[in-house]
């Protein structure tokens, strides 16, 4: 009897949790669908005709290139730290040389750098680069912040697959390139596709970086034009609220799609094993 | 055979160490220089001022407000994310909702896939005393509503943001002790229960004590994160009214790039660089216990 009421209990308290969490994402789904008039007067109530045009005013309003740019930067950004690092981590794994020490502790370093206390700096050196109001200025410094932990996740892996696979692959006189590319990166694939969703989870969220390094309207991503289009269209609010619901729905979809992929990667950082 | 080592390492590792050292390393030497100066980037002038920004810094009320602030999200981030997240991990993984724990792990997760800026707008919305949802529900509860606004004054703004915050990534720990709790070995639950534990000492003397490593490895990372805190307030608030949310992450990008005082902002730079790389050392023994 005791075991049935906290049962109960439980699933009160977590079903309270889920319409906390519900609340808000239900809210921001009906009120796309509104006038700013039913917004105001009846904010609980639903549209009493859904307007989807709302979402197409958003995407022409400019959502739609925001997004573009934000895919761009993002796919880049990935690609280039996941590369990079897919590379920076085969010697540290699975070489042997002098200097391997201080390039593992570079790597460990870059884990605890904030992004906050070298902004300053990075806003003057791509001033004087000439790459102020670029997004390749953007790709550069969004890829660089992931490298640490990409190159860590991977560096681990690697070391977990078995030595004798490229001792006999070196005895038949195999390169190292070859090793590297025909045993290590085909066996390592789960985690760096892990590694790049949690990357890509990053950048396509960065804002700090995208804020002062962008000043060009149309070049501008996600996170920041949403700012924009706030500030621009205050009378305007269920185009807002219709332009967060398209910029949400990549990354919400993706995740349904890789639910195992995204749960690895995020908790391969935390949790070994 | 070293001396080849060395020298395709090098060619593997170069791409991403040039980055790392470019972009992540260089700027905080930099910063350190120009934290002894008195510049902008509109003026030309760029004046030696030894500790000068320092002393400043410490003399300076809102870098306390800011401080206190970056403390009441670290507090609120580790109650939430690490003492409700385990607690809401370790009744979903209790036998009776296994089969319930995929749903509700993954509508506490959503909130964490969306921007900041769109969680941020969001609520900022639902709790505007105008158009939000909020002051109207509590008005239905009978409260009286008329001089509550959450982000709008001064006393409830931090808390609001944090609660907020709390609200997104929750989820997202759960989710990660979720994971650690399911790598315990299951026979020491059974015995356990052979020896005839409840839930509440199975979590203290196993839960807690097998996955110590996972909690620790977070709780840093949760700390790490308040204290680099920007984009929530930077969204909502911006460190307003007056200063009083500010961080100092949105404190930092204020007095330099709003009012151009950027020998003063590299020392503000500086000082969130020594909190983190302090906690970061925390973080690396941690890994180094997990290795182990």
């Amino acid at each position: 009897m005791a075991t049935k009421i906290s049962h109960i209990i439980a699933y009160i308290i977590l079903i309270l949790l889920a319409i906390i969490i519900l609340i808000p994402l239900a809210w921001m789904l009906i009120t796309g669908f509104k006038t700013n008039q039913e917004m105001f007067l009846s904010p609980f109530a639903l549209p009493q005709e859904w307007h989807y045009e709302n979402y197409i005013n958003a995407w022409n309003q400019g959502i739609g290139t925001y997004l573009k740019n934000s895919v761009i930067i993002t796919v880049l950004a990935t690609a280039l730290s996941t590369f990079v690092s897919c590379l920076a981590a085969y010697p540290l794994a699975r070489l042997n040389f002098r200097s391997k020490k201080i390039w593992v502790y570079l790597v460990l370093g870059g884990l605890m750098l904030a992004p906050q206390s070298s902004v300053i700096s990075l806003f003057r050196m791509v001033k004087m680069a000439g790459l102020y109001d670029t997004q390749t200025a953007l790709v550069l410094i969004d890829a660089a912040f992931r490298i640490p932990f990409a190159t860590f996740l991977i560096m681990t892996f690697y070391r977990s697959i078995s030595y004798s696979l490229d001792e006999s692959a070196y005895i038949d006189g195999a390169s190292t390139w070859q090793i590297f590319t025909g045993i290590i990166v085909p066996l390592s694939k789960p985690i760096i596709a892990s590694c790049a969703i949690v990357s890509f989870r990053a950048v396509w969220n960065e804002l700090m970086f995208a804020n002062i390094m962008l000043q060009t309207t149309s070049k501008k991503t996600v996170p920041i034009g949403l700012m924009n289009f706030q500030g621009m269209t205050t009378t305007n609010w269920t185009l807002v609220v219709a332009s967060m619901v398209i910029a949400s729905l990549p990354l919400v979809i993706a995740f349904l799609l890789l639910q195992k992929q995204f749960v690895r990667g995020l908790t391969a950082g935390s949790v070994k094993g | 055979m070293r001396k080849r080592n060395q020298k395709t390492a090098a060619l593997y590792l170069l791409p991403a160490m040039l980055m790392v050292i470019v972009i992540l390393y260089v700027p905080i030497f930099i910063n350190l220089y120009e934290s002894l100066f008195k510049w902008g980037t509109m003026s030309t002038s760029h004046k030696f001022v030894g500790i000068e920004n320092y002393i400043r810094l410490f003399k300076d009320e809102i870098f306390y407000v800011a401080l206190k602030n970056n403390l009441i999200f670290t507090v609120m981030s580790v109650i939430f994310q690490i003492g409700g997240s385990l607690l809401i991990a370790s009744v979903l993984e209790a036998k009776f909702l296994r089969k319930s724990q995929n749903f509700f792990r993954t509508i506490y997760f959503i909130p964490s896939l969306l921007m900041v800026t769109v969680v941020g707008i969001t609520f900022k919305m639902i709790v505007s005393p105008s158009i939000g949802i909020i002051n109207p529900m509590l008005e239905l509860i009978g409260i009286d509503a008329s001089a509550i606004d959450l982000l709008g004054n001064a006393s409830s703004a931090t808390m609001t943001i944090a609660a907020m915050s709390q609200w997104q990534y929750v989820g997202y720990t759960v989710i990660l002790f979720i994971v650690a709790i399911q790598n315990i070995p299951a026979e020491l639950y059974e015995a356990a229960e052979i020896d005839g534990a409840g839930a509440v000492r199975k979590f203290f003397s196993i839960t807690l004590p097998q996955i110590k490593n996972t909690i620790l490895i977070n709780t840093i990372i949760t700390i790490t994160g308040a204290i680099r805190e920007y984009d929530e307030v930077f969204v909502t608030t911006n460190g307003g009214p007056g200063h009083a949310s500010e961080t100092l992450a949105t404190y930092l990008y204020k007095v330099g790039f709003r009012n151009d005082q950027m020998g003063y902002a590299s020392a503000i730079a500086f000082f969130i660089f020594i909190v983190t790389f302090i906690i970061g050392l925390m973080q690396m023994k941690a890994y180094e216990l997990d290795e182990k």
